[in-house]
């Protein structure tokens, strides 16, 4: 942390029509450093970040890079000033080679005015920046072949040949397996000793001591602090909301009940093998497991979303034929996708309408809506789950991230399931909404019904289940009830298998 | 919490609100002020007589859009409304040729348009072949129908029965062109389905986000399905209302009238990505083609300048669409 800070932002304000995003918020990141940006849904970490890479202007305050007063109006300045941003979710031409993509808008050209692209250039090139950051995968895997982790590592090389020092970090582990966030934070931590500085954002307030180095913490647009990365969680919890850290997920204890769900030896080829569990009312049960261990897969192919070769379901003891989400439904089972805007939400569409997607039959006389239902209902489940703001019209797309996932687990509640699969219902959601959304589970379950809980982040999967089962490879490796269920053992079992 | 999130009323607020709603009355208004152009121009414009000639020359166009605009919203697209209406007036007329009693040979043509849209669901739905393949598709094979059953030629009637001549060139009260009151009925009518029914509902989830509607248990195939075979129904209906215009069964009838019907959606405020519009946007829209075409005529201005205005007004309502939502 000596010589010179890379980067300086000076009281930086912005206002938006009708609310202050920013009210003179200064932030210094030097050299080799991993600075933490801390701070709720709407605190203004993107408005911030928004403004360093030119994605919008502030209203006053100066930006400094290498001391030097700039200016930043567009995206592009901002690439030329060295400045780069790794989205949450990696935005690379899917079609294209990671070569490409890495080279993409600066490809290297043979006979400089023909536009003929060196394609043997660009996989040399791209070899030795996969190379430093110990990368084993060919620079001409197409991109639609990596794994999430990987196409971060991508982007992050990206912005490396682009030349970039300052790297902005949009929650890079939401979607990586503990694994993979190791690997990730290798390359963090080799690209520190090059002198990158890293501005990272995250929610994840438990991996910020082990990767960062200063925090600074906003809250309602300015800057609370700016402390060591060390700093207790809890002290950097009631920093960003002034409240402790044990409120966080409360939990009912409620007793198990009938067996509500069994799934028998279910298949699926390549991708899920001889899968046997149950779930019982009054139960939260959680799936551990790596990214790609076949979570998702076997939540989608008990709903019936995707196919089965094999397998029988039980539904409070008696045998059921599901072979579509519609038959899911019909059978009491629900189930929560892991990505809300692309797979959940009708984002152009209001909340009335995509809290009662899903069970619209019941609002309706005939063919036709009848809106004073859906209105009763849907004003019910706003108060009920505090859904802000409270107005059934509003487009979904306005919301925050932990409201639209409130309109998501209302959706389901509206449809009286009585086993809901919850798949990374905590991702993007701020410190908040993350207790209230796990107090509705816990409350849903305390009524009878049961939770099958998808999360890749142990220490909420260890709050708040009864019992976890832990997959490796499409095969369930272990059980592990409350007692002995520790991050450790979860992590062994998710590694090795049984 | 996301309190600061919650921006209601503020001024903010009120001003996005009261943009939105400018937004969708830019055509409406583009509507009035050509309209307030025209008058000012041409005295004739203002007329109940012209103003319904507008009318019954769009309404065939109009009745296609209102179909058009629901597969739109779904995030679909249908271009063989054209061939469809022409297939559905030649199938009609030679019936009526043959003396095929009016109510039998209506009921074919109408019939015959069910069936292409049924074939567009089916492909589209259950076929999973993409909407702009699978319609163009129809587009020629329905086209191709029409040429093989007429022979190529026009088909004309000898004898016209007054139910069938009424139908197109009919006015009620001596005064409103029929079709101009199907039109209306047959809008109301499609706006009532998006709506106030679940169908209508699900149009617009269709086109929001088609994986969200499939999880949310919802039989997409049958609501597809539905959404095409209803604009394959209102263009046959459009093709016998035509049919009995011309007197006759044209095959080359509407060629290129998809474009027209598309522009007309377009225009209106549809979204080609689907999950946005409205039938009294498409209606709209169809009005405003029919007003500058109707203008450029009063004027004495060229069919070749037509051209030109409708394509120019089609990028610049499209391209106030795009200004609207980058903000």
């Amino acid at each position: 942390m000596n010589g010179c800070p890379i980067l300086e932002m000076e009281r930086i304000s912005k206002s938006f029509p009708g609310v202050r995003a920013l009210n003179q918020v200064s932030l210094k990141a030097f050299p080799g450093e991993v600075h933490v940006l801390l701070g709720e849904n709407g605190a203004g970490k993107s408005t911030l970040m928004k403004i360093l890479t030119g994605a919008c202007l502030g209203d006053s305050g100066r930006i400094l890079v290498r001391g030097r007063p700039v200016e930043i109006g567009t995206p592009r300045q901002a690439l030329d000033l060295g400045i780069s941003m790794v989205y949450q979710e990696p935005s690379l031409a899917l079609h294209l080679s990671v070569a490409e993509n890495i080279f993409l808008g600066r490809e290297v050209l043979r006979g400089r005015s023909l536009g003929i692209i060196d394609r043997k250039a660009l996989v040399r090139e791209t070899g030795k920046i996969l190379g430093t950051l110990g990368l084993s995968f060919s620079p001409k895997t197409p991109a639609r072949d990596l794994s999430m982790a990987q196409r971060q590592m991508v982007e992050i090389a990206k912005a490396l040949s682009a030349g970039s020092s300052i790297i902005i970090l949009d929650e890079p582990t939401a979607a990586l397996s503990e694994q993979e966030i190791k690997q990730l934070f290798r390359v963090i931590r080799e690209l520190k000793r090059s002198g990158i500085a890293f501005i990272y954002i995250s929610h994840r307030l438990e991996e910020i001591a082990g990767i960062g180095d200063r925090a600074t913490v906003l809250r309602d647009g300015e800057a609370v602090g700016t402390v060591p990365a060390s700093t207790p969680m809890d002290t950097l919890i009631r920093m960003m909301v002034g409240r402790k850290v044990e409120e966080l997920f409360p939990r009912a204890e409620a007793p198990k009940g009938e067996e509500l769900l069994r799934v028998e030896n279910l298949g699926r080829k390549k991708i899920l093998q001889g899968i046997s569990f149950s779930v019982y009312a009054g139960e939260i049960l959680g799936l551990a497991g790596l990214v790609g261990s076949g979570r998702t897969e076997l939540a989608r192919a008990v709903f019936g979303a995707d196919p089965r070769d094999s397998g029988r379901i039980f539904v409070r003891g008696r045998p059921v034929q599901i072979a579509s989400p519609a038959d899911a439904i019909a059978n009491g089972i629900g189930y929560l996708s892991e990505d809300r805007k692309l797979v959940s939400l009708a984002l152009s569409m209001s909340v009335r309408a995509n809290v009662t997607l899903a069970s619209l039959e019941d609002y309706c006389l005939g063919p036709f809506l009848s809106r004073q239902k859906e209105y009763r209902a849907v004003g019910r489940f706003i108060r009920e789950l505090a859904i802000k703001p409270p107005h059934p019209e509003r487009k979904v797309k306005f919301l925050s991230g932990g409201n639209q996932q409130k309109v998501v687990v209302a959706r389901w509640l509206a449809t009286r399931a009585r086993v809901l699969f919850f798949d990374e219902p905590a991702a993007g959601v701020d410190v908040g909404a993350k207790g209230e959304i796990f107090q509705l589970i816990s409350r849903m379950v305390a009524q009878g019904g049961a939770a099958v809980l998808i999360s890749s982040y142990l220490p909420e999967l260890l709050a708040v289940c009864d019992r976890i089962l832990v997959m490796c490879r499409g095969r369930i490796a272990r059980e592990l009830s409350r007692g002995e269920a520790t991050q450790e053992e979860i992590l062994y079992y998710s590694a090795v298998g049984s | 919490m996301a309190e600061d999130h919650d921006l209601e009323n503020t001024p903010g607020k009120r001003l996005q609100a009261l943009s939105d709603l400018a937004r969708r009355l830019v055509s409406f208004f583009s509507l009035v002020l050509m309209a307030l152009v025209l008058s000012i121009l041409s005295p004739y414009f203002l007329t109940l007589e012209n103003l319904f000639a507008i009318g019954l020359q769009m309404s065939v166009i109009a009745i296609m859009a209102i179909g058009q605009m629901m597969i739109i919203i779904a995030a679909g697209i249908d271009l063989s409304v054209g061939s469809v209406l022409a297939l559905s007036g030649v199938v009609c007329t030679s019936l009526l040729a043959g003396g095929v009693p009016v109510a039998s040979a209506l009921s074919a043509g109408i019939g015959v348009g069910v069936l292409c849209g049924l074939l567009n669901g089916v492909l589209v739905s259950r076929g999973r072949i993409p909407p702009f393949i699978a319609t163009l598709g129809t587009m020629g094979m329905a086209r191709g129908a029409a040429l093989i059953i007429s022979g190529g030629a026009g088909i004309q009637l000898l004898e016209l029965p007054g139910a069938f001549t009424f139908l197109g060139g009919g006015r009620l009260f001596s005064v409103v062109p029929v079709p101009v009151i199907i039109t209306v009925v047959l809008a109301l009518a499609g706006h009532g389905i998006l709506k106030y029914t679940r169908m209508g509902r699900y149009t617009y989830a269709i086109g929001s986000n088609r994986e969200a509607v499939r999880l949310s248990g919802v039989n997409i195939h049958r609501y597809l399905t539905m959404i095409y075979t209803f604009c394959g129904l209102l263009c046959g209906l459009a093709g016998v209302i035509l049919a009995s215009r011309l007197r006759s069964g044209q095959p080359t009838a509407g060629t290129g009238w998809e474009l027209d019907v598309i522009a007309a959606c377009v225009i209106g405020g549809a979204s080609l990505s689907g999950g946005e519009g409205t039938i009294l946007g498409a209606i709209i829209g169809a009005l405003i083609m029919g007003v500058l075409r109707n203008g450029c005529n009063l004027l004495d201005i060229s069919a070749f300048w037509q051209q030109v205005a409708i394509g120019a007004i089609i990028v610049v309502a499209v391209y106030i669409d795009q200004y609207r939502h980058a903000r």
